[in-house]
């Protein structure tokens, strides 16, 4: 008899359970908009978050309900964008050309000693926050490797001379690494982007002679230098403009501390991600 | 009053679910590498311990006792606090947007949580009213809170330490999770009854 009643109260309860869920799933229904799947497909699934909604699934909502253009997301490639734009029946965009992270020093523990030993948490904003960071100069990188830490991707790793390098063909200018250090010594750059000036120090150049053998000194040498006048001299520190630039490389051989830098590989081009 | 300060303060110090109680630790050990995920299961958790203490306070007095089936208590409330769950996430996705994405992603991970099961199991063999079954089930989920969120605070520090290479992960969250532990034994001693008056 105790059997029965125990069988009937969990079976009838289970069943009344069941129904009640049963009843709210109809009732409660959400609307989902088919295509937020399929665009999701699309998307690289990451979830780094740089098109600034929560993960991919949240991105492809936002495109779908007309709040993110079609090529929101900055990691995937134009195929994909051609894609989601077919899927949501507009013309995509012109082909915004591929970016990519570029670390923008070259002071090397040998170029720029550092002040003082640091021997805090492994973190460059923890470091920079320690009386400007432990290197001489205080726009220089720390070394810490937070943004090889910040990379989803596998596209930043420590050099052996201490400073983080970029594999182009792995990066996917998704900018984790650019919110990542602490001195703003990452930037997006275009990857056809052939000459740079390697350094972001806007201190005079008698300051930056005491404290790094290749920073920028501001000396405009590059400025008068370069036939197209692609070379603006910003807050002591040379600016490139990449429009103008046709990568003569004149400058890179007239700049006296050699900050500026010809990119010599050819560019290598990521495989798609879809 | 002095009852429910005890219950509280009890569950949330003395009691700790997981220092001292040892239920609910695997979110404790997986959702705790970041503060601001840690802050929303425990948020989620606060509110599903509530509602579970209250429901399954409803179904003993109602069906289990009336009928002498009390033996059957874990297995039904196994079933409420799993439809519960189901029902409170379908609703909020429906109602409450915001909510949902605050929650959504926590509420399935403890349909079927110990520490869930365990407050509204203590519930019934500490004999509580429906007032004192509330107060326990917020504060047997305070204190998950206040565990996994230090908790998470220390391994957020940890990450950035220089741990042996061997320890590092795991072990050491392990390590430190057991030093958490012991120091919450010392409120072992507090006498809260003394304390509020309660005999």
């Amino acid at each position: 008899m105790a059997v029965i009643k125990a069988v009937l109260v969990l079976g009838l309860s289970g069943a009344l359970f069941g129904g009640i869920l049963a009843l709210a799933s109809q009732k409660f229904h959400v609307e989902r908009d088919p295509r937020e799947d399929e665009i999701a497909q699309l998307l690289p699934g990451a979830n780094c978050g740089a098109c600034g909604f929560p993960g991919c699934s949240g991105c492809a909502a936002a495109i779908v309900a007309g709040d993110a253009s079609i090529n929101a997301c900055p990691v995937m490639d134009s195929e994909c964008a051609a894609r989601i734009a077919a899927l949501m029946g507009v013309e995509s965009g012109a082909d915004t050309e591929k970016k990519v992270a570029r670390v923008f020093c070259q002071g090397a523990d040998d170029k720029c000693p550092p002040r003082y030993v640091y021997d805090g948490l492994r973190s460059c904003k923890a470091a920079h926050r320690l009386a400007g960071g432990g290197k001489s100069c205080v726009y220089g990188c720390l070394g810490l490797g937070s943004c090889v830490d910040a990379c989803m991707f596998d596209a930043i790793h420590m050099g052996p001379d201490g400073l983080p390098v970029v594999d182009e063909a792995k990066c996917t200018s998704c900018g984790l690494c650019v919110a990542a250090c602490p001195r703003g010594i990452i930037q997006l750059v275009p990857i056809s982007q052939q000459v740079t000036v390697l350094c972001t120090s806007r201190a005079r150049g008698a300051e930056v002679r005491k404290t790094c053998k290749i920073g920028c000194i501001g000396c405009g040498i590059c400025v008068k230098a370069c036939p197209q006048q692609a070379i603006t001299m910003e807050d002591n520190l040379a600016v490139i403009d990449p429009e103008k630039c046709d990568a003569c490389g004149i400058c890179v051989e007239k700049c006296p501390t050699k900050c500026i830098v010809m990119r010599d590989s050819v560019p290598i081009v990521a495989k798609s991600a879809c | 009053m002095g009852k429910l300060l005890v219950i509280f303060f009890g569950g949330v110090l003395l009691n700790n679910f997981i220092l001292s109680r040892f239920l609910g630790i695997c979110p404790f050990i997986g959702i705790s590498q970041r503060v601001e995920t840690a802050a929303g299961m425990s948020a989620a958790v606060i509110f599903v311990m509530a509602l579970a203490s209250v429901v399954t306070w409803f179904f003993q007095h109602m069906f289990l006792i009336p009928l002498g089936l009390e033996y059957l208590q874990t297995i039904c409330f196994i079933l409420i606090i799993a439809t519960l769950v189901q029902l409170v996430e379908m609703v909020i996705q429906k109602t409450s947007p915001p909510l949902y994405q605050a929650l959504g992603i926590y509420l399935p991970l403890i349909t079927t949580n110990c520490a869930v099961l365990g407050v509204t199991l203590l519930n019934v063999t500490e004999n509580y009213n429906l007032l004192e079954a509330a107060v326990n089930g917020v504060a047997g989920a305070s204190g998950f809170a206040v565990a996994i969120l230090l908790f998470a605070a220390i391994r957020e520090r940890m990450e950035l330490s220089e741990i042996p290479e061997s320890l590092k992960g795991f072990p050491i969250a392990l390590i430190t999770a057991g030093l958490m532990s012991m120091a919450f034994l010392g409120f072992a001693g507090f006498r809260l009854e003394a304390l509020f008056g309660v005999m």
